[in-house]
């Protein structure tokens, strides 16, 4: 239980806070890892708690797009790799939480706070999947822009975040060659399947883009969560690499880049035109095409369970309460 | 344009084939609608675990089936473009989910069956149907066991979870009968060793279950009037939503290869 005894309120002065704090800041820079039971500042703690349960919470709605296509997906071994895929990410989800709670979070008042609208999940999975062709890019661009974000991540100073994206990364992996070979498989395809896949590309690529958030200049979080090295990237450094790596990728596919200002320069980088941040802050706002259908999906499947997890705790009550009277007998 | 449906030549192995392999497709189809809806996490996991190990035991099942057909069938075109007509499940796994209660009472008395069939079936003269058997045993055997612990905890839980779970026993009882019918070309595969008798299944299939409802103060319906049909492509008309779903793909594009 030492999950609890980490809410207690930290004692001691302000005076042995400097020390510790600088103690700490020591460790970091040495590239220690900051282990549950270590002193932390309490704003370091906050950061963790704050992105470790949004990315649980993005693991979580981000079934929801992909699994509106298992029930239709075009081929038996197609369907079992969606199913794995989606199961693998609420395994991520699960992972996540218990992160997040070894810095003293419970998942119970977590997940509340997505469900109340309160707590954030990434952006990504506030659109529609409409045709089969959009798993090929979710898995192919989404999961490859996670994988650009969270590498970094296995380095985080936080161990037990760092650990659990050690192997978010090696499935997240898998997942992005899966779909890939999925939009390699439907650009082969007939002329219907390549216009699909082109379609889905088209739809795609700006809010994946956004995935990596706000431009550098206007990001809110970056500065402390770099000193602490919870970050080790920049935004725009990390949405650069992520092009970089994407657009030869497409045009192995034959795919055209939606962007007709996209062009290579000396350095042989591929520079994108202007993203449009309103529709990112609209989508934050709560006003993307699905926010209210993930939310709504997510607090029917909770509410809809409570009679669930009634039950299993009264049940166990029960047990327990008659073991100990047999125990007495 | 849309794909027309297949036609197979069901000789007694085929068919008896593709009955087993389309209760695992049916049954893991609707565990996977679970997926992202379950009541906890942890039942998002095992749900989809569950499906996934039924649409494995459906490949294996739907590649033998096209094999033995020696046509140019394979496991998809089976899977996808057979109608309604041509499915040969069992009523039971084609029930839908309903609350969670229904979903695990279902899953116990399919489980319970399964995994008793396919211990049996791990004899079979045919070597690849008791090498499936032997795989599909291991997994029913886990399914069993969590379709059980659920049944328990429900119908020994709150008062609401006890009637949802006696509602679901209740609604479901009558489609049990079927798993243990038989017919003539199901009787010669088993005249042949290839198939195990099902009906010599049911006094133990009722002792689990008894056993189950008795741990879960569940009350066993005393009707013993069943449903059948599947077997021969009679199924309710929730079978036809079902594959409406599931077939989308394969129908609205001819020939194409995903």
């Amino acid at each position: 239980m030492y999950t609890q005894a980490l809410n207690s309120p930290e004692e001691g002065s302000h005076a042995e806070d400097a020390v510790r704090a600088s103690r700490f800041q020591a460790r970091i820079d040495a590239e220690e890892r900051i282990e549950p039971n270590a002193w932390m500042p309490a704003a370091y703690r906050k950061t963790l708690v704050r992105q470790i349960s949004q990315h649980a919470h993005s693991e979580i709605v981000g079934m929801l797009p992909e699994g509106n296509w298992i029930t239709r997906a075009p081929s038996l071994r197609r369907k079992a790799a969606l199913l794995a895929k989606v199961q693998d990410e609420c395994g991520h989800g699960l992972y996540l939480y218990a992160a997040a709670e070894t810095l003293g979070a419970s998942r119970e008042e977590l997940v509340d706070a997505m469900l109340a609208g309160k707590a954030k999940y990434s952006s990504i999975f506030n659109y529609p999947t409409l045709t089969w062709a959009d798993i090929g890019v979710i898995g192919w661009l989404v999961d490859g822009a996670a994988i650009m974000n969270q590498i970094p991540l296995c380095r985080c100073s936080y161990g037990p975040y760092a650990r659990a994206m050690i192997r978010v990364c090696k499935e997240e992996s898998f997942h992005q060659r899966q779909g890939y070979e999925i939009m390699l498989t439907l650009c082969r395809g007939t002329a219907e399947q390549k216009a699909m896949a082109q379609e889905a590309l088209n739809r795609w690529w700006w809010p994946v883009l956004m995935m990596f958030g706000p431009p550098d200049q206007a990001s809110q979080h970056s500065d402390a969560s770099t000193k602490w090295k919870i970050k080790r990237f920049s935004n725009d450094e990390l949405r650069q690499k992520f092009i970089d790596a994407t657009v030869p990728q497409a045009q192995y596919l034959g795919l055209t880049m939606p962007d007709p200002e996209m062009k290579q320069d000396e350095q042989g980088h591929w520079r994108h035109g202007p993203i449009d941040w309103n529709e990112f802050k609209q989508v934050l706002a709560g006003n993307g095409p699905c926010n209210r259908d993930r939310l709504a999906a997510r607090r029917k499947a909770h509410a809809d369970g409570a009679w669930v997890r009634d039950a299993a705790a009264a049940y166990a009550e029960k047990r327990a309460r008659r073991q100990m009277a047999q125990a007495a007998e | 344009m849309t794909a027309p449906s297949i036609t197979v030549s069901e000789t007694p192995l085929v068919l008896y084939t593709l009955r087993r392999a389309d209760d695992a497709l049916i049954l893991g189809h609707r565990l996977s609608e679970w997926c992202g809806h379950a009541p906890v996490l942890e039942e998002d996991m095992a749900l989809s675990n569950m499906a996934l190990d039924l649409i494995g035991q459906a490949r294996e099942l739907y590649g033998y089936a096209a094999k033995v057909e020696g046509r140019d069938n394979d496991e998809d075109k089976l899977a996808y473009l057979r109608d309604v007509r041509q499915y040969r499940n069992l009523l039971l796994v084609e029930r839908p989910n309903g609350d969670f209660a229904q979903t695990m009472v279902r899953q116990l008395f399919y489980a319970a069956f399964a995994d008793l069939y396919w211990r049996g079936m791990m004899g079979s003269t045919d070597a690849t149907l008791a090498a499936v058997a032997a795989k599909s045993e291991k997994e029913c055997a886990y399914h069993l066991r969590h379709a059980s612990e659920w049944v328990i905890r429900l119908g020994d839980g709150t008062d609401e979870s006890h009637r949802r779970a006696q509602a679901a026993v209740d609604d479901l009882w009558a489609y049990t009968g079927e798993m243990f019918n038989i017919d003539d070309s199901e009787r010669s595969l088993i005249d042949a060793g290839i198939a195990i008798d099902p009906t010599m299944l049911l006094p133990e299939w009722l002792s689990i279950v008894s056993h189950v409802a008795r741990e879960a103060t569940l009350t066993l319906p005393e009707n013993d009037w069943m449903q059948r049909g599947g077997r021969d492509g009679r199924h309710s008309e929730h079978l036809g939503h079902l594959l409406s779903e599931l077939q989308y793909m394969q129908r609205s594009f001819p020939g194409a290869t995903w």
